[in-house]
């Protein structure tokens, strides 16, 4: 596990347009040099905003890169929810979800 | 005394990314009292707009995170989200690299602040700046207090950093506008997106309003978390304006809006 580590790419490929160039030509170079595992790596790449989430990134990281994936609002918070329900919840950080899987608090 | 402002509003993404979504008559209340606050703020007639924010990871992380920063450059850009996506177009801020520079030596006679001539805006600011600098015309300062990444700036310190502040412009020939901007109990960009406890806010509030100091920094961040939501750290900034100001305050503006993910507050602080 390596929370920081993925968290630290998602805050710089959010931040610097270089990066998500590199990203967008070849995603797996933009990813040397980040102490990854499969897991996080595989999260990424799909994007897989619901495992990313449950993996414990911070929310206010991963609503911008959603937003680079072109994840519409509803459709991000929908994700989260998905996530919660296919890998289990939250395993690290502060942005646990709070209500349960079937209460819509805003849409 | 050239303080000459000191104000607070809320700053979430969604009041201009996902305005389209809100109840148009809440949503133009809300704008409104924005509206009002940036009449305040050129009534003032402030050399200087100085923005207390509780960013985002926009330019500080985990790497080596400061419990305070202020800027100290010559130009700001923001935003660093989308354009499309928080609906707020780029711009360049015009810094105030000297009057930054004697403020930080000031401030840093009482806090440890770390000073950045590089900050990259994100909605933090850039919100606040869309609603009370719609011309582009103010020299703005921004500042931080880490809200964000734990362990977080103890509410006690940012209750001295805002006296710092305001110790730092008394010493200044110039005028400066505070704006504190913080969210108080919300959820924000995980599914709770939306949930908003009104009671715990209005408590804050009341507190805040009343210049109970006490009272403010009595939260736990367990307390916090537990009844308010990570974003409900974000009361560092408004306790950081009560420092500041000292004197009674005055709620312009609080309506839970949920699709803009927070209690939108408008409020103001006599200066005393």
């Amino acid at each position: 596990m390596s929370l920081y580590q993925l968290s630290k790419f998602l805050y710089e490929i959010n931040r610097d347009p270089a990066i998500q160039a590199r990203f967008r030509a070849n995603p797996q170079s933009a990813l040397e040099g980040y102490d990854l595992t499969d897991e996080e790596r595989g999260a990424i790449l799909e994007p897989d905003i619901g495992l990313l989430y449950v993996l414990g990134v911070n929310g206010q990281i991963l609503m911008h890169y959603a937003a680079f994936h072109g994840i519409e609002w509803s459709d991000y918070l929908q994700r989260m929810r998905d996530g919660i329900k296919r890998h289990g919840p939250v395993r690290a950080g502060l942005y646990a979800m709070t209500t349960s899987l079937d209460e819509k608090v805003s849409s | 005394m050239s303080l000459a402002f000191v104000g607070i509003c809320s700053h979430a993404p969604g009041i201009t990314g996902r305005a389209d979504r809100a109840d148009p008559a809440h949503r133009d209340q809300f704008y409104a009292a924005l509206g009002r606050l940036r009449e305040a703020v050129d009534a003032a007639k402030p050399d200087a707009l100085m923005i207390v924010a509780a960013e985002h990871f926009a330019n500080f992380f985990m790497n080596n995170m400061p419990a305070f920063a202020i800027g100290m450059g010559e130009k700001y850009e923001g935003p660093i989200e989308d354009p499309d996506w928080l609906k707020i177009k780029p711009r360049v801020v015009q810094g105030a690299p000297d009057l930054s520079r004697r403020l930080i030596s000031s401030v840093m006679q009482s806090v440890d602040t770390a000073y950045a001539e590089e900050w990259r805006f994100d909605h933090g600011i850039m919100v606040p700046l869309h609603f009370l600098d719609p011309d582009n015309k103010y020299k703005v300062i921004p500042a931080n207090i880490n809200c964000q990444g734990p362990p977080l700036t103890p509410l006690h310190r940012a209750w001295a950093f805002g006296e710092a502040i305001r110790a730092a412009a008394d010493a200044l020939p110039e005028r400066i506008a505070l704006i504190c901007t913080g969210g108080i109990s919300h959820w924000p960009a995980t599914p709770d997106s939306g949930k908003i406890n009104e009671a715990w806010d209005r408590e804050f509030l009341d507190r805040w309003a009343r210049q109970d100091r006490a009272a403010m920094l009595s939260y736990t961040d367990a307390e916090t978390y537990r009844d308010a939501g990570q974003g409900g750290f974000e009361i560092r900034t408004f306790i950081a304006a009560a420092g500041a100001a000292r004197g009674k305050g005055e709620i312009w503006h609080y309506r839970a809006i949920p699709i803009f993910a927070v209690g939108c507050t408008v409020g103001v602080m006599e200066i005393v």
